[in-house]
């Protein structure tokens, strides 16, 4: 995506205004004939997010799906607070899939890359205003007193001069919604200054569902009638079922249908036990496929050939200047290597939905991170146009990028229409797990010209890993890219370092494993071979790694946040049996703006059995403008946790092209007791929310890595740093 | 087929149970209390966890038929009015992201305020330490049962 992309799509005003007239006209058709007031169309509708009833109700409609990130509190709060909504009397409701929801980047309804709040904001400010606007318009007239004179308290528009006050409810009972919606200058917005809502830590609107059970998630819906279901997927792609035990499963207890399909068997029948216990009887003869040759072990060594190997070509992913140039005139050349895993998302619902195909129609119960493409997939494997789908989009028990993918509603939907009934389709964890989608494994080669000063002249990083674009958007979008998978490169560009030649190569790795984005996206790999590196050329220049760091960081608040977290962990001072390290990260991109983040990690390692234990993580993070600050520091202390995980213990290994880890004693997440004590401080840079959810996630690992060398002289290259490669590197 | 007769949350069900049966969906599918949730069938994760006669266990790992004449209590009847004060601290510590494990660690902790009404933080995390939060939301839950037992 280009700047201009993104102006165009509606972080402008233009662009915003633009489709809220579109909107409106859209609306005039679900509102009665000659009925433009408020109380008579559907629910007091002003704009495709706010509603407004007589009883001073306020329905705010959230365009982004709700994962754990908090965007149901988040986005409804911009719109609150430009309307000048009393929060107590909003309620929040999910948007239907619309393109008039569609992301203003993505230009689709789909929740990745931490970019909700960012891509919203101002759309979202623009609804709030202009729905503000229509009442105070509507008061004013009634009141036959200038626009000018009337202004707004929490839910209610005020006539000073006059003492005369009226609620938004009341407003709601004669209000006409004008057919020519008002157009607001972004000066006209709320200065920042006056915000009483955000940045002031409002009660997330569903934690407290979430504390008693009440919360709805797919896996929870029961519909009359219904029947239960599961899947066996072929475990790598373009492979298939070519026959299986059908007789023998279709007469164990409680079966009522076996299902071939292209891409697996399911099973149907009237307890979840039933088509549990079937599934793990299932006896498949899976079409042969290059997957089945993939040996994730002897791969990762090839992968590193790869990199290693001049002749193999990778495709630019992200290039400033001559990178090649300074290399082959520099003064000196430093060369170092990396490798990362598979990884797992683990999100705690195992993949479940519900669909009941009609003739009439699909309708269909999911959590997804890409509405829009679940309704497209679904209505395709139904058979009916996406107009016929009733799609109930329900909160997700983690998503992490894995729930951009969006197979689950697909089979959810054949097995329904193999039986002509509902049918709630649930994944075993076991299923889950063997057909997950991975962050690619990567190896990586960064090699560092230094020029006769030893300054940084160039910077040349290869990352040999399997491609995901492709899967979850298709060949025509790689293609449209030139071949660069943005998702496996993110994070490789170093736009705040003093870095004048720079490149990024993707060296595509192809071999039939399933793979997605998962949460940091690139940067949880690519950061982790840069920051490690910026370690070693502190060592190379007798510096120590803040300091070095100081100096070669060019991003004034890029500087700032290195200081914080060095300041708030006194990275200066010795620690008995410690050490700490410290890493710089990054998530955004530059049109959208980048938050920051540094980390500095306290680590001890017990030499006898290689384990790492990771003390305290102390992190500054510049995010622009914090929304919610509280959940800002959930979120950035979450996907520390996660990135812990990947750090020390999870990895998926693969044999013959099937997964060898099965469920979590096999597939170890972080557990409590694992935990370091975690210290975060938010840094305010500017007035609009910059991308938060996975910002975290680039700097835990290299920051554990360069503590672990600052404690043992050895450099740990390969993630996850479990202890027999502890022992490795320290032997 | 054989009936199993226990009380849920207070109250008396008789129940058809196939002999492969599992607590965990009979709760969620027959009885309709979904608050328990299922994350990995095997006793590794803790999501399902309810009170059986006030013992936390793990509902995918206790057969239905084992509870005839027992009491079961899930998330939805751990209080009148979701105001327990382990519900009311999660909420004022903003504890849940996706909430999907948050049923399970809290009817986990209310076994451990039932037993140890002021725990050490040392105590919360040894009791706590089975339950899975991919969320990564750890801290928050600690915080959050420190200040049930001091609030009550
Ligand atoms: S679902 Fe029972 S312990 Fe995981
Ligand atoms: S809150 Fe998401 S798994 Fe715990």
């Amino acid at each position: 995506m280009t700047a201009s992309d993104v102006t165009r799509s509606g972080l402008s005003r233009r662009a915003v205004l633009a489709g809220s007239a579109g909107l409106s006209f859209a609306f005039a058709l679900g509102f009665d004939p000659g009925a433009g007031a408020l109380a008579a169309g559907p629910g007091g509708r002003i704009n495709a997010y706010v509603r407004i009833a007589t009883d001073g109700t306020i329905t705010i409609i959230n365009p982004a799906a709700e994962m754990g990130q908090g965007v149901n509190t988040a986005i409804p709060l911009i719109i609150a607070e430009e309307l000048d909504a009393d929060w107590s009397k909003v309620k929040v409701e999910t948007a239907p899939v619309d393109p008039v929801y569609n992301h203003p980047v993505l230009r689709t309804q789909m929740v990745v890359a931490s970019i909700s709040v960012r891509g919203y904001w101002m759309p979202c400010r623009m609804a709030g205003a202009q729905a503000r606007r229509v009442l105070m318009e509507a008061a004013a007239g009634r009141w036959g007193v200038p626009l000018a004179e009337v202004s707004t308290e929490p839910s209610a528009v005020l006539h000073k001069a006059s003492n005369r006050r009226m609620t938004y409810g009341e407003i709601a009972a004669f209000a006409q919604v004008p057919e020519k919606m008002p157009e607001l200058k972004p000066e006209e917005l709320k200065p920042v200054a006056q915000f009483r809502l955000l940045g002031k830590d409002v009660t997330r609107v569903d934690v407290a569902a979430k504390s008693t059970g009440r919360e709805t998630y797919a896996i929870d819906v029961r519909v009359p009638g219904m029947l239960y279901g599961t899947l066996a997927r072929r475990p790598v792609r373009d492979s298939g079922p070519v026959s299986f035990n059908r007789d023998e499963i279709r007469q164990m207890p409680g079966i009522v249908e076996v299902v071939a399909l292209d891409h697996g068997v399911g099973v149907i029948g009237e307890t979840v036990e039933a088509v549990f216990a079937a599934r793990q009887k299932l006896k498949i003869q899976w079409k042969d496929a290059p997957g089945f040759k993939m040996n994730s072990e002897t791969a990762r060594a090839e992968y590193l050939a790869k990199v290693r190997d001049p002749a193999a070509k990778g495709v630019v992913g992200r290039n400033t200047g001559d990178a090649m140039g300074a290399i082959a005139s520099a003064a000196r050349v430093h060369t170092s290597e990396f490798t990362t895993d598979y990884v797992y998302h683990a999100q705690m619902e195992p993949h479940a939905c519900v669909a009941s195909v009609t003739p009439d129609g699909l309708e269909l119960w999911a959590g997804t991170q890409w509405p829009t493409r679940t309704v497209e997939d679904a209505a395709k494997a139904a058979g009916v146009p996406a107009a016929k789908v009733k799609f109930h989009h329900l909160t997700m028990g983690g998503g992490y990028g894995r729930n951009a993918f969006v197979e689950y509603a697909v089979d959810a939907t054949l097995l329904s229409k193999a039986v002509g009934k509902p049918v709630k389709m649930i994944q075993s964890r076991e299923d889950d797990m063997a057909n997950g989608r991975f962050r690619p494994m990567t190896a990586q080669r960064i090699v560092v010209a230094l020029d006769g000063q030893g300054k940084v002249s160039g910077w040349r990083h290869r990352i040999a890993a399997d491609t995901i674009v492709p899967y979850l958007y298709g060949q025509e979008r790689m293609d449209a890219q030139k071949g660069v998978d943005h998702i496996v490169v993110y994070g490789a560009d170093m736009p705040h370092y003093e870095v004048p030649n720079h490149v990024a190569e993707h060296i595509y790795e192809e071999r039939g494993v399933r793979t997605a984005a998962w949460r940091g996206i690139g940067a949880g790999h690519n950061n982790f071979a840069i920051e490690v590196v910026l370690d070693e050329l502190a060592r190379m220049a007798g510096e120590d790694p803040v300091a070095y760091r100081l100096a070669i960081l060019k991003d004034p608040r890029a500087k700032a946040v290195v200081q914080k977290a060095s300041q708030m962990a006194d990275f200066s001072r010795k620690r008995d049996g410690r050490a700490l390290g410290v890493a710089f990260s990054k998530l955004g991109a530059p049109p959208i703006g980048f938050a920051l983040i540094a980390t500095v990690a306290e680590v001890s390692v017990d030499r006898a059995s290689g384990k790492i234990g990771v003390h305290n993580l102390w992190m500054a993070a510049d995010v622009g403008l914090p929304l919610q600050p509280s959940n800002i520091v959930a979120q950035l202390e979450g996907a520390a946790v996660y990135s812990l995980g990947a750090a020390l213990k999870e990895r998926v290994t693969i044999k013959n092209g099937l997964v060898e880890q099965s469920n979590f004693h096999d597939y170890e997440i972080m557990r409590m007791s694992e935990i370091p004590a975690m210290h975060t401080e938010l840094i305010r840079s500017g007035d609009i929310p910059l991308p938060v959810g996975e910002l975290s996630m680039g700097a835990t690992l290299p920051a554990i890595a360069n503590a672990v060398f600052a404690l043992t002289g050895k450099t740990l290259r390969h993630a996850p740093f479990t202890p027999e490669r502890v022992k490795q590197a320290l032997a | 087929m054989a009936s199993v007769a226990f009380t849920i949350n207070g109250q008396a069900v008789t129940l058809a149970a196939e002999p492969n049966a599992s607590l965990l969906w009979a709760v969620r599918e027959q009885i309709g209390l979904t608050g328990t949730k299922f994350g990995c069938g095997s006793g590794l994760c803790g999501a399902c966890t309810l009170h059986v006669n006030g013992e936390a266990v793990r509902s995918c790992q206790t057969s239905l038929q084992s509870v005839a004449g027992k009491r079961v209590t899930t998330i939805e009847g751990l209080s009148a009015n979701g105001d327990h004060p382990l519900q009311k601290a999660w909420i004022a510590e903003q504890t849940p992201q996706c909430g999907y494990c948050q049923s399970g660690q809290i009817m986990k902790a209310a076994e451990l305020l039932a037993k140890t009404p002021k725990p050490t933080r040392e105590q919360i995390v040894q009791h706590m330490d089975g339950n899975l939060c991919r969320c990564g939301a750890y801290p928050r839950i600690a915080s959050a049962i420190e200040r049930a037992s001091k609030e009550g």
